[in-house]
């Protein structure tokens, strides 16, 4: 009996363990939105969005149910007209975005009447479909970083539109996207590396001498790694990094100061701590309050009292710390492992090198809103607007999530 | 793109795999050092977070009377809050409660100013028990409102006892700043006069804490009474030494029209056994919160009821000092005790070419010390004042401690004023004095200007040994205080005391209005010329009683400004003495008791000596 509702299981899902540890993932995070909404001041906004959440994931498993039935080759064929159509509807957000509750300042939601949604979440998923196509289309060797340009500006298009909303979590993950990609399609890491180089020189560059010593240091690798670039390309290393340096203070002084807040706090939380730091202070308390073991599930005082900003969205890993401790922490991190786990192991045993591509597109703005959301409530990384997958409300998040998964689990079968 | 051998994808997804467990190794490194390592801090952050502390006042101490009646203890007080989560809300309730506690325009503004977002209001801070209750029995009428109930202060002997008790009152920004109340927090009600302030610390105790959970925005969420965390110390009891009853019954009997002071000593120990000082004020009027109306009465009223006389109050001795030159004079032994002076009370003495008045014209005649006592004669002190003369008088003035306060356990006694030596009159008046200025000294007039404690003290010391405890208020006598002597032989102060005796007694200056069937009064009128405006002279009268022929038990002092003469004065203390004593030995209590009154109500006094 167990056997033969697992091989119904198996034959919808198509990879069982993967949609399995997803739809555990995203059990738990209903829980966690059902347990965000208990406050002891009672919040519209948190309250009652498990329920909108459950709504939202089976719409998402009727999405995934459709993909399972749908001609993977269909998305390599439309995967170009789908980037324009998102690429668009980012152009269209730029004029007509509103922001939501919880992120007002940001402009990145589209309403059309009957429902609002994030245009940016589409188009990551459709810029890793184009990025797949172009790539397994290309008879070159993306060991050379001429080959980069073109896949460096499929993506920079989105990135550029999602930044002007300006969401710079989110364009986080379309950095992760080109990256992951990239990687799989052969880019030595030591190009990736020097391909990341000016974002590092923009934030050395806070110090012109240690920028100055970095620069030299880069020469000099380049100067040794000559053999294995051309000319050119390590001209543009060089000019790209110097640029960044240049630009750096003008640019830091453009950021909003929001932005620059975020940063500052980040460095020492207590420059301000009802300001921009509030919300990593509160978050680390409750995190650190729940100890081991948690303050027990719906028991978080940090949460019950309004203490958690945003706890039901983006801050809902601080509801985690606080209410299941270390153990909880751990235990998602382990969740998050495995489904990460099951993709690699899929994108090894794919002869198809768009599948290949598919899935590292998908995993590299996963582990980008993985490592950030997790990373911002226990102040690893500057606080940036960015859910966790599965398990933070809202809507359009998850539906997305789970058509990635969808297109995961096809694209393998496909091959 | 070609496809890519399988050998080279396991090498990736292994390089990917590193990756992966370096990015999610940092954040379980991360949340391990936030969890497990420095849990603890973040425990306490989040308990600080959501509780904020209330103080919960511990009640002051009670303070009872020598017999143990109770002279100020606590009661209930009520408090009315309201608690609303919005500002039209809290208005709305404000606006039942209008009604309903009878709140005036001028105080709704008030508290309309005073409102904070989800911090509870305080409109009342002394509700009655009737307003409270249909508050409480009709619960839903009045959405948002709770009660609080706090110990409040009542003062059981009311205006009797206002200036030695004094009074209570939240805690000032100056007071702040000062050493005693430096550890104190804002809000809290402390001793401001009297005995309130003197034994704040013992009458204080130590406020408690309860913890009201909050949220973020700091909206009291869950229970009003909070979580008691600590209850805090009460504050100690106190005994005094002071009388209730004595001081209720001079409160009764001294005149309301006119301001002065009555002090009462227990030649015993030394222990005030009433501090009565007129015009007075309800020290209940202070507790919760005074109208403007009150404290303006209390501010423009001409007496100053805020002023206690009988510590701060200072006023010529006149005749009553005679007795402190008359000690000196035996002390030094200038005057014999039997010794007629030389030169005859023919109504005035000539002195450096100036006739110096007594104050009866036609003269006392020759007199021994006891006789000028009784008489009061000028004269005869003139001249004992000229066989002291200036300096000895000034230094003995001194070491006995008239240009000091006599050190009572009281706030702001204020020191005598006596010349420290002959630099004195150059300083204040600019001329060298002559040896003449002895005749005003020993007579109680000059620069000398005492408070009816002080006198009490030195009256104190008649009525003993010679010696003078310091006035104490507080019933267990406090060790360190010294006492000081006169040096008087015992046959000085019997002869004094027989000059004291003859004032009560027929021909004396206070027979009729001193008399008193069963005790024996020994005193001594003074009249102070009044140098201010309204002209008329202040009264004093000091002096003691106590059963015939044994030693005295109660002294009396009594000052009554613009009091005429001394005869104003003088029945005030002997009823209070006889109330006292009557009391005392379980005599029952009657309202006539001077002689003087006996014969203006047409009672007999067959005890009366004529």
């Amino acid at each position: 009996m167990v056997s033969k509702i697992w091989k119904v299981f198996a034959l919808w899902s198509g990879s069982p363990q993967l949609v399995l540890g997803v739809s555990a993932m995203t059990m738990f995070g209903i829980l966690m939105i059902y347990s965000a909404g208990v406050l002891n001041i009672p919040s519209a906004v948190s309250q009652g969005a498990w329920i909108r959440q459950i709504a939202w994931w089976l719409l998402a498993l009727l999405a995934f149910s459709f993909i399972q039935r749908m001609r993977i080759r269909w998305l390599e064929w439309f995967a170009y007209p789908l980037y324009g159509f998102s690429f668009s509807l980012l152009i269209v957000t730029l004029f007509f975005g509103t922001g939501s509750g919880t992120a007002a300042g940001v402009n990145s939601f589209l309403d059309i009447g009957f429902i609002r949604f994030q245009p940016a979440e589409i188009a990551k998923l459709t810029t890793v479909l184009a990025l797949a196509k172009y790539i397994s289309g290309y008879a070159g060797d993306f060991r050379n970083l001429r080959a980069v340009i073109p896949p460096a500006c499929l993506v920079f298009g989105p990135l550029l539109l999602v930044i002007l909303q300006p969401d710079l979590g989110t364009a986080l993950s379309f950095i992760g996207i080109l990256f992951a990609i990239l990687f799989w399609a052969g880019t030595p890491i030591v190009h990736l590396t020097l391909l990341a180089s000016p974002g590092l020189a923009l934030i050395l560059a806070y110090d012109a001498r240690i920028w100055a010593a970095y620069f030299v240091l880069l020469i000099a690798f380049l100067y040794w790694y000559r053999s294995r670039l051309f000319f050119l390309e390590s001209l543009v290393v060089m000019v790209g990094n110097l640029i960044a340096g240049t630009i750096s203070t003008p640019l830091w002084n453009s950021l909003a100061d929001y932005q620059k807040n975020r940063i500052l706090v980040y460095l020492d939380p207590t420059v301000d701590p009802l300001g921009a730091g509030y919300h990593v202070i509160q978050s680390m308390v409750a995190i650190g309050s729940g100890g081991l073991w948690g303050k027990g599930f719906m028991e978080g005082t940090q949460k019950r009292f309004n203490f958690l900003p945003e706890q039901h969205t983006d801050f809902i890993f601080s509801v985690i710390g606080e209410e299941l401790g270390f153990i909880g922490t751990f235990c998602i991190l382990a969740g998050f492992g495995f489904i990460f786990y099951r993709l690699l192991k899929m994108a090894e045993k794919a002869s198809d090198v768009f599948a290949g591509l598919v899935i590292f597109g998908i995993l590299g703005a996963w582990v980008v809103h993985v490592f950030v959301n997790i990373g911002m409530t226990i102040n690893v990384v500057p606080v940036t607007g960015i859910p966790l997958p599965f398990v933070s409300y809202g809507g359009s998040f998850l539906l997305m999530s789970w058509i990635a998964v969808g297109i995961a689990v096809r694209v393998v079968q496909e091959d | 793109m070609r496809i890519v051998h399988p050998k080279v994808r396991r090498k990736r997804v292994f390089s990917a795999l590193l990756f992966g467990s370096l990015v999610f190794g940092l954040l379980l490194i991360q949340a391990f050092r936030v969890q497990i390592l420095s849990s603890g801090d973040w425990t306490l952050q989040s308990d600080s977070n959501r509780l904020r502390p209330v103080t919960v006042s511990a009640p002051r101490g009670a303070i009872f009377d020598r017999n143990g009646l109770v002279m100020v203890d606590n009661v209930p007080g009520y408090v009315v809050n309201i608690l609303r989560d919005t500002p039209k809300e809290t208005l709305e309730s404000l606006e039942i409660l209008r009604a309903h506690l009878g709140l005036s325009e001028e105080r709704i503004s008030d508290l309309k100013r005073r409102m904070r977002l989800y911090e509870p209001l305080i409109v009342d801070v002394d509700a009655s028990f009737e307003e409270v209750s249909v508050i409480e029995e009709h619960r839903s009428d009045f959405p948002g409102v709770f009660i609080e109930m706090v110990p409040k202060r009542r003062y059981v002997g009311g205006e009797a006892i206002s200036h030695a008790l004094g009074y209570v009152g939240e805690v000032s920004t100056e007071e702040l700043d000062t050493e005693m109340f430096s550890s104190y927090q804002r809000g809290t009600l402390v001793g401001k006069t009297g005995v309130e302030l003197q034994y704040e610390p013992l009458l204080q105790g130590r406020n408690g804490v309860r913890y009201l959970e909050v949220d973020a925005v700091g909206r009291i969420v869950g229970s009003m009474v909070g979580i008691q965390e600590d209850t805090g110390d009460p504050g100690k009891d106190i005994e005094l030494a002071l009388d209730l009853d004595l001081m209720r019954w001079i409160h009764e009997i001294f005149p309301d029209s006119l301001p002065g002071a009555v002090v009462a000593l227990n030649p015993a120990d030394g222990g005030v056994l009433a501090l009565y000082s007129a015009p007075t004020f309800d020290p209940n009027s202070f507790v919760g919160s005074l109208s403007t109306e009150d404290w303006q009465n209390i501010e423009s009223n001409p007496g100053n009821p805020m002023l206690n006389r009988a510590i701060m109050g200072l006023y010529p001795p006149a005749s009553t000092w005679k007795l402190a030159a008359a000690a000196i004079a035996l002390d030094l032994g200038v005057v014999g005790p039997h010794e007629v002076m030389p030169i005859p009370c023919t109504g005035s003495m000539s002195y450096g070419g100036l006739q110096r008045g007594c104050w009866l014209s036609t003269g006392h005649g020759f007199l021994d010390l006891a006789g000028a006592i009784a008489h009061s004669c000028n004269v005869y002190f003139y001249q004992l004042g000229l066989r002291v003369g200036l300096d000895q008088l000034l230094e003995a003035g001194n070491r006995i401690g008239f240009n000091q306060q006599c050190g009572i356990d009281l706030p702001g006694e204020r020191n005598g004023v006596f010349p420290e030596s002959r630099e004195f009159w150059e300083r204040r008046f600019g001329y060298t004095p002559l040896n003449g200025e002895v005749l005003s000294l020993a007579i109680g007039q000059g620069p000398n200007s005492q408070t009816p404690m002080k006198m009490a003290q030195f009256y104190l010391a008649l009525a003993r040994d010679g010696t003078a405890p310091t006035p104490h208020i507080l019933g267990e006598r406090i060790s360190s205080m010294d006492e000081w002597s006169l040096d008087l032989s015992s046959e000085s102060i019997d002869q004094v005391r027989d000059g004291l005796r003859a004032v009560t007694a027929p021909g004396g200056t206070a027979h009729l209005t001193g008399s008193l069937e069963h005790w024996e009064v020994l005193g001594k009128t003074g009249t102070a010329q009044n140098a201010s405006s309204r002209g008329q002279d202040h009264a004093w009268f000091a002096g003691m009683a106590g059963p015939w022929g044994k030693e005295p038990e109660i002294v009396v002092v009594v000052l009554v400004e613009f009091g005429e003469s001394g005869s104003f004065a003088t029945p005030i203390a002997v009823k209070a003495a006889d109330y006292y004593l009557r009391k005392k030995y379980g005599i029952p209590f009657d309202t006539i008791q001077t002689l003087g009154e006996h014969l203006q109500a047409g009672r007999p006094a067959p005890w009366a000596r004529w």
